[in-house]
Protein backbone atom coordinates (compact mmCIF):
# COMPACT_ATOMS: atom_id res chain seq x y z
CA UNK A 1 0.00 0.00 0.00
CA UNK A 2 1.33 3.40 -0.98
CA UNK A 3 1.19 6.40 1.33
CA UNK A 4 -1.11 9.26 0.25
CA UNK A 5 1.81 11.68 0.21
CA UNK A 6 3.83 9.35 -2.04
CA UNK A 7 0.90 9.17 -4.43
CA UNK A 8 0.68 12.95 -4.49
CA UNK A 9 4.39 13.26 -5.23
CA UNK A 10 4.05 10.84 -8.13
CA UNK A 11 1.08 12.76 -9.53
CA UNK A 12 3.03 16.03 -9.36
CA UNK A 13 5.98 14.53 -11.21
CA UNK A 14 3.78 12.76 -13.77
CA UNK A 15 2.01 16.05 -14.52
CA UNK A 16 5.22 18.04 -15.00
CA UNK A 17 5.33 17.67 -18.78
CA UNK A 18 1.65 18.63 -19.15
CA UNK A 19 1.85 21.62 -16.78
CA UNK A 20 2.30 24.10 -19.61
CA UNK A 21 1.18 27.07 -17.50
CA UNK A 22 3.91 26.24 -14.95
CA UNK A 23 1.44 26.32 -12.06
CA UNK A 24 2.60 25.42 -8.59
CA UNK A 25 0.80 22.10 -8.22
CA UNK A 26 -1.07 21.40 -4.98
CA UNK A 27 -3.79 19.03 -3.84
CA UNK A 28 -6.33 21.68 -4.79
CA UNK A 29 -5.10 22.18 -8.37
CA UNK A 30 -7.88 21.20 -10.79
CA UNK A 31 -6.79 18.90 -13.60
CA UNK A 32 -9.01 20.41 -16.29
CA UNK A 33 -10.04 23.85 -15.00
CA UNK A 34 -6.54 24.89 -13.82
CA UNK A 35 -3.99 22.82 -15.75
CA UNK A 36 -6.20 22.64 -18.83
CA UNK A 37 -5.80 18.95 -19.60
CA UNK A 38 -7.78 17.83 -22.65
CA UNK A 39 -9.85 14.65 -22.43
CA UNK A 40 -7.13 12.81 -24.35
CA UNK A 41 -4.43 14.12 -21.97
CA UNK A 42 -6.52 13.04 -18.98
CA UNK A 43 -6.69 9.49 -20.35
CA UNK A 44 -2.91 9.45 -21.01
CA UNK A 45 -2.29 10.71 -17.48
CA UNK A 46 -4.62 8.06 -16.01
CA UNK A 47 -2.78 5.35 -17.93
CA UNK A 48 0.54 6.56 -16.54
CA UNK A 49 -0.84 6.28 -13.02
CA UNK A 50 -2.35 2.86 -13.70
CA UNK A 51 0.94 1.43 -14.93
CA UNK A 52 2.97 2.97 -12.11
CA UNK A 53 0.75 1.61 -9.33
CA UNK A 54 -0.32 -1.51 -11.29
CA UNK A 55 -4.01 -0.72 -10.87
CA UNK A 56 -6.97 -0.02 -13.15
CA UNK A 57 -8.90 3.17 -12.48
CA UNK A 58 -12.57 2.65 -13.38
CA UNK A 59 -14.08 5.26 -15.70
CA UNK A 60 -17.11 5.59 -13.46
CA UNK A 61 -15.13 7.20 -10.64
CA UNK A 62 -13.74 9.97 -12.84
CA UNK A 63 -16.78 12.29 -12.63
CA UNK A 64 -15.97 12.68 -8.92
CA UNK A 65 -12.38 13.67 -9.65
CA UNK A 66 -11.63 17.35 -10.14
CA UNK A 67 -8.39 18.03 -8.31
CA UNK A 68 -5.06 16.30 -7.88
CA UNK A 69 -6.08 15.57 -4.29
CA UNK A 70 -9.33 13.93 -5.44
CA UNK A 71 -7.34 11.67 -7.73
CA UNK A 72 -4.74 10.83 -5.09
CA UNK A 73 -7.56 9.79 -2.76
CA UNK A 74 -9.06 7.48 -5.40
CA UNK A 75 -5.67 5.95 -6.18
CA UNK A 76 -5.13 5.32 -2.45
CA UNK A 77 -8.51 3.54 -2.26
CA UNK A 78 -7.64 1.37 -5.28
CA UNK A 79 -4.10 0.67 -4.11
CA UNK A 80 -5.18 -1.26 -0.98
CA UNK B 1 -27.49 28.59 -19.23
CA UNK B 2 -29.15 25.31 -20.09
CA UNK B 3 -28.45 25.60 -23.81
CA UNK B 4 -24.82 26.80 -23.62
CA UNK B 5 -23.43 23.31 -24.10
CA UNK B 6 -25.10 23.08 -27.51
CA UNK B 7 -23.55 26.26 -28.88
CA UNK B 8 -20.55 24.56 -30.51
CA UNK B 9 -22.86 22.15 -32.34
CA UNK B 10 -25.22 24.96 -33.33
CA UNK B 11 -22.27 26.95 -34.73
CA UNK B 12 -21.10 23.90 -36.67
CA UNK B 13 -24.56 23.50 -38.21
CA UNK B 14 -24.50 27.18 -39.24
CA UNK B 15 -21.09 26.65 -40.86
CA UNK B 16 -22.39 23.63 -42.79
CA UNK B 17 -25.46 25.54 -43.93
CA UNK B 18 -23.28 28.46 -45.08
CA UNK B 19 -21.19 26.02 -47.12
CA UNK B 20 -24.40 24.44 -48.47
CA UNK B 21 -23.42 20.99 -47.31
CA UNK B 22 -25.49 18.51 -45.35
CA UNK B 23 -23.38 15.54 -44.31
CA UNK B 24 -25.55 14.76 -41.29
CA UNK B 25 -29.15 13.96 -42.03
CA UNK B 26 -28.89 14.26 -45.79
CA UNK B 27 -32.34 13.44 -47.10
CA UNK B 28 -32.84 10.46 -49.39
CA UNK B 29 -35.70 11.33 -51.70
CA UNK B 30 -35.90 8.07 -53.58
CA UNK B 31 -34.41 4.58 -53.40
CA UNK B 32 -33.78 3.17 -56.87
CA UNK B 33 -32.08 -0.04 -55.80
CA UNK B 34 -30.03 -1.35 -52.85
CA UNK B 35 -27.08 0.69 -54.11
CA UNK B 36 -28.65 3.68 -55.88
CA UNK B 37 -30.85 6.50 -54.74
CA UNK B 38 -31.61 10.18 -55.01
CA UNK B 39 -30.02 12.07 -52.12
CA UNK B 40 -30.40 15.82 -51.77
CA UNK B 41 -31.61 16.01 -55.35
CA UNK B 42 -28.76 13.99 -56.87
CA UNK B 43 -28.76 10.46 -58.23
CA UNK B 44 -25.96 8.74 -56.34
CA UNK B 45 -24.31 5.42 -55.67
CA UNK B 46 -25.05 4.57 -52.05
CA UNK B 47 -21.70 3.82 -50.44
CA UNK B 48 -22.54 4.67 -46.85
CA UNK B 49 -25.51 2.56 -45.88
CA UNK B 50 -24.16 -0.56 -44.07
CA UNK B 51 -26.39 -2.54 -46.42
CA UNK B 52 -23.68 -5.18 -46.64
CA UNK B 53 -25.64 -7.85 -48.48
CA UNK B 54 -28.06 -5.55 -50.30
CA UNK B 55 -31.09 -7.18 -48.71
CA UNK B 56 -32.94 -3.95 -47.85
CA UNK B 57 -34.37 -3.93 -51.36
CA UNK B 58 -34.61 -7.67 -51.99
CA UNK B 59 -37.93 -8.57 -53.64
CA UNK B 60 -38.39 -11.63 -51.42
CA UNK B 61 -37.92 -9.63 -48.21
CA UNK B 62 -40.26 -6.89 -49.45
CA UNK B 63 -42.95 -9.46 -50.32
CA UNK B 64 -42.74 -11.02 -46.85
CA UNK B 65 -43.03 -7.59 -45.23
CA UNK B 66 -46.08 -6.71 -47.35
CA UNK B 67 -47.74 -10.02 -46.60
CA UNK B 68 -47.15 -9.63 -42.84
CA UNK B 69 -48.48 -6.05 -42.84
CA UNK B 70 -51.65 -7.31 -44.50
CA UNK B 71 -52.09 -10.10 -41.99
CA UNK B 72 -50.95 -8.44 -38.74
CA UNK B 73 -51.37 -4.72 -39.33
CA UNK B 74 -48.77 -1.98 -39.24
CA UNK B 75 -47.62 -2.23 -35.62
CA UNK B 76 -47.95 -4.16 -32.38
CA UNK B 77 -48.74 -1.02 -30.35
CA UNK B 78 -47.20 -2.56 -27.26
CA UNK B 79 -44.25 -4.02 -25.43
CA UNK B 80 -43.17 -7.63 -25.70
CA UNK B 81 -44.21 -7.98 -22.05
CA UNK B 82 -47.69 -6.68 -22.70
CA UNK B 83 -49.51 -7.26 -25.99
CA UNK B 84 -46.49 -7.03 -28.32
CA UNK B 85 -45.33 -10.65 -28.57
CA UNK B 86 -46.73 -12.01 -31.82
CA UNK B 87 -45.91 -15.45 -33.15
CA UNK B 88 -43.67 -13.68 -35.72
CA UNK B 89 -41.41 -12.42 -32.89
CA UNK B 90 -41.23 -15.84 -31.29
CA UNK B 91 -40.47 -17.48 -34.62
CA UNK B 92 -37.62 -15.05 -35.27
CA UNK B 93 -36.18 -15.73 -31.81
CA UNK B 94 -36.27 -19.47 -32.51
CA UNK B 95 -34.70 -18.97 -35.93
CA UNK B 96 -31.90 -16.67 -34.81
CA UNK B 97 -31.05 -19.03 -31.93
CA UNK B 98 -30.92 -21.91 -34.42
CA UNK B 99 -28.79 -19.81 -36.81
CA UNK B 100 -26.24 -19.40 -34.00
CA UNK B 101 -26.59 -23.01 -32.75
CA UNK B 102 -27.69 -21.95 -29.26
CA UNK B 103 -30.93 -22.34 -27.33
CA UNK B 104 -31.70 -18.80 -26.26
CA UNK B 105 -32.39 -15.54 -28.06
CA UNK B 106 -34.02 -12.19 -27.42
CA UNK B 107 -35.21 -9.90 -30.21
CA UNK B 108 -35.11 -6.15 -29.56
CA UNK B 109 -36.68 -3.23 -31.39
CA UNK B 110 -33.31 -1.74 -32.40
CA UNK B 111 -29.66 -2.76 -32.37
CA UNK B 112 -28.96 0.13 -30.00
CA UNK B 113 -31.53 -1.28 -27.57
CA UNK B 114 -29.97 -4.74 -27.83
CA UNK B 115 -26.41 -3.72 -26.95
CA UNK B 116 -27.22 -0.91 -24.53
CA UNK B 117 -29.94 -2.97 -22.85
CA UNK B 118 -27.79 -6.05 -22.42
CA UNK B 119 -24.75 -4.07 -21.22
CA UNK B 120 -26.86 -2.10 -18.75
CA UNK B 121 -28.38 -5.26 -17.32
CA UNK B 122 -25.79 -8.05 -17.34
CA UNK B 123 -23.44 -6.32 -14.86
CA UNK B 124 -24.56 -4.26 -11.89
CA UNK B 125 -23.16 -2.47 -8.85
CA UNK B 126 -20.22 -4.42 -7.45
CA UNK B 127 -19.49 -6.10 -10.80
CA UNK B 128 -16.76 -5.11 -13.19
CA UNK B 129 -16.85 -4.55 -16.95
CA UNK B 130 -13.80 -4.46 -19.24
CA UNK B 131 -14.60 -2.92 -22.59
CA UNK B 132 -12.57 -2.15 -25.69
CA UNK B 133 -11.82 1.58 -25.76
CA UNK B 134 -13.33 1.94 -29.25
CA UNK B 135 -16.65 0.35 -28.33
CA UNK B 136 -19.83 1.70 -29.92
CA UNK B 137 -21.76 4.50 -28.21
CA UNK B 138 -24.59 2.09 -27.38
CA UNK B 139 -22.16 -0.04 -25.35
CA UNK B 140 -20.83 2.99 -23.48
CA UNK B 141 -24.41 4.12 -22.82
CA UNK B 142 -25.30 0.69 -21.45
CA UNK B 143 -22.32 0.19 -19.20
CA UNK B 144 -22.75 3.69 -17.79
CA UNK B 145 -26.27 2.77 -16.71
CA UNK B 146 -25.16 -0.55 -15.23
CA UNK B 147 -23.62 0.84 -12.05
CA UNK B 148 -20.68 -1.56 -12.46
CA UNK B 149 -17.01 -0.56 -12.37
CA UNK B 150 -16.05 0.26 -15.96
CA UNK B 151 -12.48 -0.39 -17.10
CA UNK B 152 -11.32 0.30 -20.64
CA UNK B 153 -8.66 -1.76 -22.35
CA UNK B 154 -6.71 -0.46 -25.34
CA UNK B 155 -8.42 -0.99 -28.66
CA UNK B 156 -7.82 -4.48 -30.08
CA UNK B 157 -5.05 -5.05 -27.52
CA UNK B 158 -5.37 -8.46 -25.79
CA UNK B 159 -2.16 -7.85 -23.80
CA UNK B 160 -3.70 -4.77 -22.20
CA UNK B 161 -6.86 -6.76 -21.48
CA UNK B 162 -4.77 -9.51 -19.86
CA UNK B 163 -2.90 -6.96 -17.73
CA UNK B 164 -6.16 -5.51 -16.49
CA UNK B 165 -7.68 -8.94 -15.82
CA UNK B 166 -4.59 -9.86 -13.77
CA UNK B 167 -4.95 -6.66 -11.73
CA UNK B 168 -8.52 -7.64 -10.84
CA UNK B 169 -7.43 -10.74 -8.95
CA UNK B 170 -10.44 -12.85 -7.91
CA UNK B 171 -12.86 -10.30 -9.39
CA UNK B 172 -11.75 -11.39 -12.89
CA UNK B 173 -13.76 -14.61 -12.51
CA UNK B 174 -17.03 -12.69 -12.82
CA UNK B 175 -15.86 -9.84 -15.04
CA UNK B 176 -17.80 -9.01 -18.20
CA UNK B 177 -15.48 -8.54 -21.18
CA UNK B 178 -16.97 -6.57 -24.09
CA UNK B 179 -15.62 -6.50 -27.64
CA UNK B 180 -16.96 -6.12 -31.17
CA UNK B 181 -16.45 -8.27 -34.25
CA UNK B 182 -15.80 -5.60 -36.90
CA UNK B 183 -15.44 -2.07 -35.51
CA UNK B 184 -17.87 0.23 -37.23
CA UNK B 185 -15.72 3.25 -37.99
CA UNK B 186 -12.43 1.84 -39.35
CA UNK B 187 -13.63 -1.65 -40.21
CA UNK B 188 -10.88 -3.38 -38.25
CA UNK B 189 -11.55 -6.89 -36.91
CA UNK B 190 -11.05 -7.80 -33.24
CA UNK B 191 -8.26 -10.30 -32.40
CA UNK B 192 -10.81 -12.70 -30.96
CA UNK B 193 -8.56 -15.75 -30.71
CA UNK B 194 -6.27 -13.82 -28.38
CA UNK B 195 -9.16 -12.24 -26.44
CA UNK B 196 -10.70 -15.70 -25.94
CA UNK B 197 -7.33 -16.96 -24.69
CA UNK B 198 -7.29 -14.19 -22.06
CA UNK B 199 -10.75 -15.23 -20.96
CA UNK B 200 -9.67 -18.86 -20.71
CA UNK B 201 -6.71 -17.85 -18.54
CA UNK B 202 -8.45 -15.46 -16.16
CA UNK B 203 -12.16 -16.36 -16.36
CA UNK B 204 -15.00 -13.94 -16.89
CA UNK B 205 -17.78 -13.72 -19.46
CA UNK B 206 -17.38 -12.58 -23.05
CA UNK B 207 -19.99 -10.34 -24.69
CA UNK B 208 -19.49 -9.77 -28.39
CA UNK B 209 -21.25 -7.22 -30.60
CA UNK B 210 -21.40 -8.62 -34.14
CA UNK B 211 -23.41 -5.71 -35.58
CA UNK B 212 -21.05 -5.13 -38.51
CA UNK B 213 -19.72 -8.69 -38.84
CA UNK B 214 -22.88 -10.78 -38.87
CA UNK B 215 -23.51 -11.80 -42.45
CA UNK B 216 -20.05 -10.60 -43.47
CA UNK B 217 -17.74 -13.03 -41.66
CA UNK B 218 -17.74 -16.73 -40.80
CA UNK B 219 -18.42 -19.89 -42.77
CA UNK B 220 -22.19 -19.52 -42.36
CA UNK B 221 -22.26 -15.77 -41.73
CA UNK B 222 -22.46 -15.82 -37.94
CA UNK B 223 -19.69 -13.27 -37.70
CA UNK B 224 -16.18 -12.74 -36.36
CA UNK B 225 -16.39 -15.32 -33.57
CA UNK B 226 -17.23 -18.01 -36.09
CA UNK B 227 -14.44 -16.84 -38.38
CA UNK B 228 -11.97 -16.98 -35.47
CA UNK B 229 -13.21 -20.40 -34.33
CA UNK B 230 -13.93 -19.22 -30.78
CA UNK B 231 -17.74 -19.39 -30.59
CA UNK B 232 -17.56 -21.76 -27.62
CA UNK B 233 -15.78 -19.02 -25.65
CA UNK B 234 -18.49 -16.44 -26.25
CA UNK B 235 -21.23 -16.09 -23.64
CA UNK B 236 -23.40 -13.50 -25.39
CA UNK B 237 -23.56 -12.38 -29.01
CA UNK B 238 -25.51 -9.24 -29.80
CA UNK B 239 -26.22 -7.85 -33.22
CA UNK B 240 -28.52 -5.84 -35.40
CA UNK B 241 -31.03 -6.43 -38.15
CA UNK B 242 -30.32 -3.03 -39.70
CA UNK B 243 -27.16 -3.92 -41.59
CA UNK B 244 -26.72 -7.29 -43.32
CA UNK B 245 -30.38 -8.17 -42.72
CA UNK B 246 -31.62 -4.93 -44.25
CA UNK B 247 -34.39 -4.03 -41.80
CA UNK B 248 -34.27 -2.71 -38.21
CA UNK B 249 -34.03 -4.35 -34.81
CA UNK B 250 -31.50 -6.18 -32.71
CA UNK B 251 -30.86 -9.45 -30.95
CA UNK B 252 -28.87 -11.21 -28.29
CA UNK B 253 -28.21 -14.95 -28.33
CA UNK B 254 -26.59 -17.08 -25.66
CA UNK B 255 -26.02 -20.68 -24.63
CA UNK B 256 -26.89 -19.63 -21.05
CA UNK B 257 -30.42 -20.52 -19.93
CA UNK B 258 -30.28 -17.47 -17.66
CA UNK B 259 -30.94 -15.29 -20.72
CA UNK B 260 -34.63 -16.13 -20.28
CA UNK B 261 -34.62 -14.51 -16.83
CA UNK B 262 -32.40 -11.64 -17.93
CA UNK B 263 -35.01 -10.84 -20.61
CA UNK B 264 -37.44 -9.68 -17.92
CA UNK B 265 -34.88 -7.33 -16.35
CA UNK B 266 -33.90 -5.32 -19.46
CA UNK B 267 -35.58 -1.93 -19.47
CA UNK B 268 -34.76 -1.37 -23.16
CA UNK B 269 -36.78 -4.54 -23.88
CA UNK B 270 -39.62 -4.04 -21.40
CA UNK B 271 -40.45 -0.39 -21.81
CA UNK B 272 -40.64 -0.01 -25.57
CA UNK B 273 -42.96 -1.26 -28.28
CA UNK B 274 -41.95 -4.38 -30.14
CA UNK B 275 -41.02 -4.31 -33.82
CA UNK B 276 -43.82 -4.20 -36.34
CA UNK B 277 -44.63 -7.63 -37.81
CA UNK B 278 -43.63 -6.52 -41.31
CA UNK B 279 -40.12 -5.76 -40.04
CA UNK B 280 -39.91 -9.13 -38.32
CA UNK B 281 -41.14 -10.95 -41.43
CA UNK B 282 -38.59 -9.34 -43.74
CA UNK B 283 -35.85 -10.04 -41.18
CA UNK B 284 -36.82 -13.72 -41.06
CA UNK B 285 -36.61 -13.91 -44.83
CA UNK B 286 -33.24 -12.13 -44.88
CA UNK B 287 -31.89 -14.55 -42.27
CA UNK B 288 -33.03 -17.45 -44.44
CA UNK B 289 -31.27 -15.89 -47.45
CA UNK B 290 -28.02 -15.36 -45.54
CA UNK B 291 -27.98 -19.04 -44.59
CA UNK B 292 -28.97 -20.25 -48.05
CA UNK B 293 -26.79 -18.00 -50.20
CA UNK B 294 -23.17 -17.93 -48.98
CA UNK B 295 -22.15 -16.50 -52.35
CA UNK B 296 -23.40 -13.10 -51.17
CA UNK B 297 -20.50 -12.97 -48.70
CA UNK B 298 -18.01 -13.83 -51.43
CA UNK B 299 -19.32 -10.98 -53.58
CA UNK B 300 -19.23 -8.60 -50.61
CA UNK B 301 -15.57 -9.41 -49.97
CA UNK B 302 -14.65 -9.15 -53.65
CA UNK B 303 -16.13 -5.65 -53.62
CA UNK B 304 -14.54 -4.75 -50.27
CA UNK B 305 -11.10 -5.83 -51.47
CA UNK B 306 -11.53 -3.93 -54.73
CA UNK B 307 -12.48 -0.67 -53.01
CA UNK B 308 -9.83 -1.02 -50.29
CA UNK B 309 -7.07 -1.76 -52.80
CA UNK B 310 -8.23 1.06 -55.08
CA UNK B 311 -8.23 3.71 -52.35
CA UNK B 312 -4.97 2.44 -50.91
CA UNK B 313 -3.36 2.67 -54.35
CA UNK B 314 -4.31 6.37 -54.38
CA UNK B 315 -2.18 6.77 -51.25
CA UNK B 316 -5.14 7.43 -48.97
CA UNK B 317 -5.03 6.55 -45.27
CA UNK B 318 -7.43 3.59 -45.15
CA UNK B 319 -7.77 1.13 -42.25
CA UNK B 320 -5.32 -1.65 -41.41
CA UNK B 321 -7.01 -4.36 -43.48
CA UNK B 322 -9.65 -4.72 -46.17
CA UNK B 323 -13.15 -4.84 -44.74
CA UNK B 324 -16.76 -4.09 -45.73
CA UNK B 325 -16.11 -0.75 -44.01
CA UNK B 326 -13.41 1.23 -45.82
CA UNK B 327 -12.69 4.51 -44.06
CA UNK B 328 -10.39 7.24 -45.32
CA UNK B 329 -8.83 9.02 -42.36
CA UNK B 330 -8.42 12.80 -42.55
CA UNK B 331 -6.87 15.37 -40.26
CA UNK B 332 -8.64 18.57 -41.36
CA UNK B 333 -12.35 19.14 -40.79
CA UNK B 334 -12.78 21.76 -43.49
CA UNK B 335 -11.10 19.62 -46.17
CA UNK B 336 -13.18 16.62 -45.08
CA UNK B 337 -16.37 18.64 -45.56
CA UNK B 338 -15.24 19.82 -49.00
CA UNK B 339 -14.38 16.27 -50.04
CA UNK B 340 -17.70 14.88 -48.79
CA UNK B 341 -19.55 17.54 -50.79
CA UNK B 342 -17.44 16.89 -53.89
CA UNK B 343 -18.09 13.15 -53.67
CA UNK B 344 -21.83 13.77 -53.48
CA UNK B 345 -21.64 16.08 -56.49
CA UNK B 346 -19.75 13.32 -58.30
CA UNK B 347 -22.61 10.93 -57.55
CA UNK B 348 -21.20 9.05 -54.56
CA UNK B 349 -22.84 9.16 -51.13
CA UNK B 350 -20.51 8.25 -48.24
CA UNK B 351 -20.62 8.96 -44.49
CA UNK B 352 -18.72 11.86 -42.98
CA UNK B 353 -17.62 11.18 -39.41
CA UNK B 354 -16.27 13.72 -36.95
CA UNK B 355 -14.84 13.22 -33.44
CA UNK B 356 -16.00 11.93 -31.00
CA UNK B 357 -17.86 9.53 -33.32
CA UNK B 358 -14.51 8.64 -34.88
CA UNK B 359 -12.13 6.68 -32.65
CA UNK B 360 -9.37 9.33 -32.63
CA UNK B 361 -9.02 13.03 -33.38
CA UNK B 362 -9.22 12.18 -37.09
CA UNK B 363 -12.15 12.85 -39.40
CA UNK B 364 -13.41 10.08 -41.64
CA UNK B 365 -14.87 9.65 -45.07
CA UNK B 366 -16.47 6.31 -44.31
CA UNK B 367 -17.48 4.01 -47.14
CA UNK B 368 -19.48 0.82 -46.64
CA UNK B 369 -19.52 -1.82 -49.33
CA UNK B 370 -22.42 -4.01 -50.43
CA UNK B 371 -22.63 -7.33 -52.21
CA UNK B 372 -25.16 -5.53 -54.39
CA UNK B 373 -22.59 -3.06 -55.70
CA UNK B 374 -21.50 -3.85 -59.23
CA UNK B 375 -17.83 -3.84 -60.14
CA UNK B 376 -18.54 -0.75 -62.22
CA UNK B 377 -20.03 1.03 -59.21
CA UNK B 378 -16.98 0.23 -57.07
CA UNK B 379 -14.77 1.57 -59.84
CA UNK B 380 -16.90 4.73 -60.04
CA UNK B 381 -16.39 5.28 -56.29
CA UNK B 382 -12.63 4.84 -56.68
CA UNK B 383 -12.65 7.20 -59.67
CA UNK B 384 -14.49 9.83 -57.63
CA UNK B 385 -11.75 9.73 -54.99
CA UNK B 386 -9.07 9.75 -57.71
CA UNK B 387 -10.66 12.90 -59.12
CA UNK B 388 -10.44 14.57 -55.70
CA UNK B 389 -6.74 13.73 -55.59
CA UNK B 390 -6.19 15.02 -59.16
CA UNK B 391 -8.02 18.27 -58.40
CA UNK B 392 -5.87 18.78 -55.31
CA UNK B 393 -8.88 18.66 -52.98
CA UNK B 394 -7.61 15.50 -51.34
CA UNK B 395 -3.95 14.62 -51.06
CA UNK B 396 -2.40 11.68 -49.30
CA UNK B 397 -0.69 14.13 -46.94
CA UNK B 398 -4.06 15.43 -45.80
CA UNK B 399 -5.10 11.97 -44.71
CA UNK B 400 -3.09 10.53 -41.85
Amino acid sequence: MTDYQEILEFLYSALASQNKKHLELTEDTALVADIGLSSLEVMEFIEKIEDHFDISIPLNILPDVNTIGDLAGKVKELNL
Amino acid sequence: MLFDKFKEMADFQVELARREVKPFGAVTEKIISATEGIVEGREVILAGTNNYLGLSFDARCIAKAQEAAGRWGTGTTGSRLANGSFSEHQALEDEIAAFYGVDHAIVFSTGYAATSGMCATLAGPGDVILLDADSHASIYAGVTLSGADIIRFKHNNPDDLAKRMRRLGDRAQDALIIAEGIYSMLGDVAPLKEIAAVKREYGGYLFLDEAHSMGALGATGRGAAQAAGIEDDVDFIAGTFSKSLGSIGGFCVSPHAELEAIRFCIKAYIFTASSSPSIIASTREALRIIAAEPGLRDTLWDNANRLYDGLKALGLAVGPTASPVVAVQMTDRSITIDCWKALLEAGVYVNMVIPPASPSTNFLLRNSVSAAHSTAQIDTIIAAYADLVQRGLLTPEQAA
